[in-house]
């Protein structure tokens, strides 16, 4: 069986002709020790399978970025018999560095000239045989959208397969040579490096001044030559880059035939979407109609799910004759799983909007905008994309935070998250303020989403002044072309991102449901079959717990829907329901006879509920985001932060002569 | 001719110019020069607000830059 990398350029199309080539028998993991996301696939050719792996968007191939060691460790590591480099034919100059890399790298490359159509259309001529020739690998012109091109590209790579290697070198100009020669010199003696790379690979990456390479020079006994020479060397690694861009035009002026380039409805677009005055409030009306679409159009779907579980333990409650049985697959089961699960709509509606705006070109010009405000804030322009998924779902945005290829940035920029506040906590804020604040709920509710920003600047600060020391890392990014999405790669986009909650997270919450179940129900004989819960675990938990909330002025009830609240936190409201004996509709009147809160009390546990620990769900992504460590931290801060808050609320309140 | 030489920075939308140097750290100026902004490189500015990233059109792409990064491209006005 051969294996097939697939590389090139973000925004070459490359998804897509992954997608074409593979159909949809595709398999989504992480890389080994790191987040990235790593794809693979299959599909036959005549009879023989053949193996696609996706390697990770880059523009180059430097020890800088783990996207790019990545891809560069896989080809040199795991040996792919062709690696398919997918080049935007619209623009070869800056594609063809990348080819470049890949050719001294010695893989066995074969050229997708993708978006064949694009090209064509604005009457770029590209003489793809000359090509072929002065690069001295296999060109297949390609238009992954619709799939032209993609048999021969198919035909191409099985006879690349057959062929091994390819044997094309690019040559710099003589200084550049000559110092490779000399480099190449000393290393020829190290047998056991020249093993497992390529030799002049090998040659240049020092020359470039490599950090990984020169890692494994450490101890040579040759170390002290290769300082020399790179010393009279002086600033190579520079010119190096600048001959590779010379090489490569002058090939593009012996191939390309092109008129002006023609951005201008792209940059027509831009004039109004990164105006000045006007780009700021287009975005926040763009997002407005997100969430709207999200929440609303998810709604009936979220009501069905939970009147079919609802429906599905009535029917065990009544026909089951066992009460244990009965208890476990209404109240365990039925429950938490509908629990669970009606998060699935929106979580998919917002994927979906999201994917929208990502394949339409809109995402980064987002991050354009809000980069002026993130980088006082010590965040990177791209933090503000899941800081405001976050207003959704914390889960999303955590995920989305993928796009900030600086560890520093992208760790803050999740840990802070949790504070921003997701729709799970509305339901919280609008029973405690309604019962308290009256008329007034829905400024107390406002406040709860502008005191959790303000928290989430100062932890962010903080953390930037001393976890993460140093200035968010400079702003580069590549602003695609805007391009009209087909619904099938929005959908498709949508489901490669969403179905990781529907498995995981899914088991994940279901085992804590299950915990919780038996927690509240047993002893099964003192709670009566969970009837009364003050009895069961749960409660004594609650009330061993109470000193901790008493200084607060919550009682133990308030303390175990707390509890509860790890789960997920609308549960809070639950929680009051069954404590109270009352359902979720008549929880309001219930807990406003019982008289558990003062506007003082509630205010500060409606603060509470906003910044305590995140639901399990994000803190499983989060695990699967970032080091534990990390995880555990944002674990305590928020806990901490929560006390420190509530108190705060308290104590002023007091002093200002609230009760 | 020096006078001539200016940051990105300094250039109106519109306005085309030619990369004549990068002053910064070994990371930055490799990171700009893999992503094509090399000396004789020509560039556009499209889209310069009065804070906050620059959009630059370079070698038939669309890239957002930090001022920040952009104060240390040193380019010739053209």
């Amino acid at each position: 069986m051969a294996t097939v990398a697939l590389i090139g350029n973000p925004n070459v199309g490359k998804t897509e002709l992954f997608n074409k080539l593979t159909g949809l028998k595709q398999h989504v993991g992480n890389w080994p020790g790191v987040t990235v996301e790593k794809k693979e696939g299959r599909y036959v050719y005549k009879g023989e399978k053949i193996d696609v792996i996706d390697l990770p968007g880059t523009y180059s191939l430097t020890a800088y970025s783990m996207d790019e060691l990545i891809a560069r460790n896989f080809i040199i590591e795991g040996k792919p018999d062709v690696v398919v480099d997918i080049i935007d034919a619209t623009n070869l100059e800056r594609n063809l560095y990348l080819t470049f890399l890949l050719l001294e790298l010695g893989a066995n490359v074969v050229i997708a000239l993708n978006m064949w159509d694009v090209a064509r259309g604005r009457d770029i001529k590209i003489d793809v045989k000359k090509l072929e020739k002065l690069l001295d690998v296999p060109v297949v012109p390609t238009v992954a959208t619709t799939g032209e091109g993609i048999d021969k590209l198919k035909e191409e790579i099985s006879k690349a397969i057959e062929k091994r290697r390819s044997r094309a070198t690019l040559r710099y100009g003589k200084e550049i040579e000559d110092f490779i020669e000399k480099v190449e010199e000393i290393l020829k003696e190290d047998e056991e490096l020249i093993k497992k790379y390529p030799l002049r690979w090998l040659a240049i990456k020092i020359l470039e001044r490599d950090e990984e390479i020169l890692k494994k020079l450490e101890g040579k006994p040759y170390k002290n030559k290769i300082d020399e020479i790179l010393k009279n060397a002086g600033e190579i690694e520079e010119k190096i880059v600048e001959e590779r861009y010379e090489i490569i035009s002058e090939i593009i002026k012996e191939v390309v035939k092109e008129k002006k380039e023609k951005w201008t409805f792209s940059d027509m677009l831009d004039r109004v979407f990164l105006h000045r005055i006007l780009g700021i409030p287009i975005f926040l009306a763009l997002l407005y109609a997100m969430f709207q679409f999200t929440f609303s159009f998810s709604a009936p779907f979220s009501d069905m799910i939970d009147m079919f579980f609802a429906w599905l333990g009535e029917i065990a409650r009544e026909n089951i004759s066992n009460p244990m049985l009965a208890s476990f697959l209404a109240d365990g089961i039925c429950a938490g799983l509908g629990a669970v699960l009606v998060f699935v709509p929106p979580i998919f509606a917002l994927f979906f909007a999201l994917a929208l705006l990502e394949d339409s070109g809109y995402l980064a010009r987002a991050a354009f905008l809000m980069d002026k405000i993130m980088y006082k804030l010590g965040l990177h322009g791209k933090s503000s994309i899941p800081m405001l998924i976050g207003f959704g779902c914390n889960i999303p945005a955590i995920m989305a935070a993928r796009t900030i290829e600086n560890e520093k940035d992208r760790i803050i920029t999740i840990m802070i998250n949790p504070l921003m506040s997701c729709s799970a906590r509305l339901p919280v804020y609008v029973l405690i303020a309604s019962i308290i604040f009256g008329g007034y709920a829905a400024v107390a509710i406002f406040s709860m989403y502008l005191l959790g920003i303000a928290l989430a600047i100062i932890i962010a600060l903080l953390f930037r002044k001393t976890l993460f020391k140093g200035k968010p890392s400079p702003f580069i990014l590549e602003l695609p072309r805007y391009m009209l999405p087909t619904l099938k790669s929005t959908l498709l986009h949508m489901w490669e991102r969403g179905k990781w909650f529907l498995i995981k997270a899914g088991t994940f919450i279901f085992a804590v449901v299950i915990l919780i179940w038996f927690l509240s129900t047993f002893p099964w004989g003192a709670t009566n079959g969970g009837q009364l819960i003050e009895n069961s675990y749960i409660a004594s938990f609650g009330h061993a717990i109470e000193p901790i909330f008493k200084p607060l002025g919550w009682n133990w009830q308030a303390g175990v829907a707390l509890f509860f609240g790890f789960l997920a936190k609308e549960a809070v409201v639950g929680t009051f329901g069954s404590l109270l004996g009352a359902s979720e509709e008549g929880v309001k009147t219930a807990l406003t006879n019982a008289g558990w809160f003062t506007p003082l009390t509630g205010f500060a546990y409606m603060a509470f509920v906003l910044i305590y620990f995140p639901c399990v769900a994000t803190i499983a992504v989060m695990l699967r985001e970032m080091k534990a460590k990390y995880t555990l931290l944002t674990i305590t801060y928020t806990i901490t932060l929560a006390f420190i808050v509530a108190g705060l609320i308290e104590g002023i309140g007091h002093l200002l002569g609230f009760s | 001719m020096i006078a001539d030489c200016i940051p990105l920075t300094f250039l109106m939308p519109g306005e085309r110019g030619e990369i004549v140097e990068i002053r910064g750290g070994r990371g930055l100026v490799r990171r700009l020069y893999e992503m094509g902004f090399v000396p004789s490189a020509k560039v556009e500015i499209l889209v310069s607000n009065a804070a906050g990233p620059l959009l630059v059109s370079i070698n038939g792409m669309r890239m957002a830059i930090g001022r920040g990064v952009a104060m240390k491209i040193i380019v010739r006005r053209r």
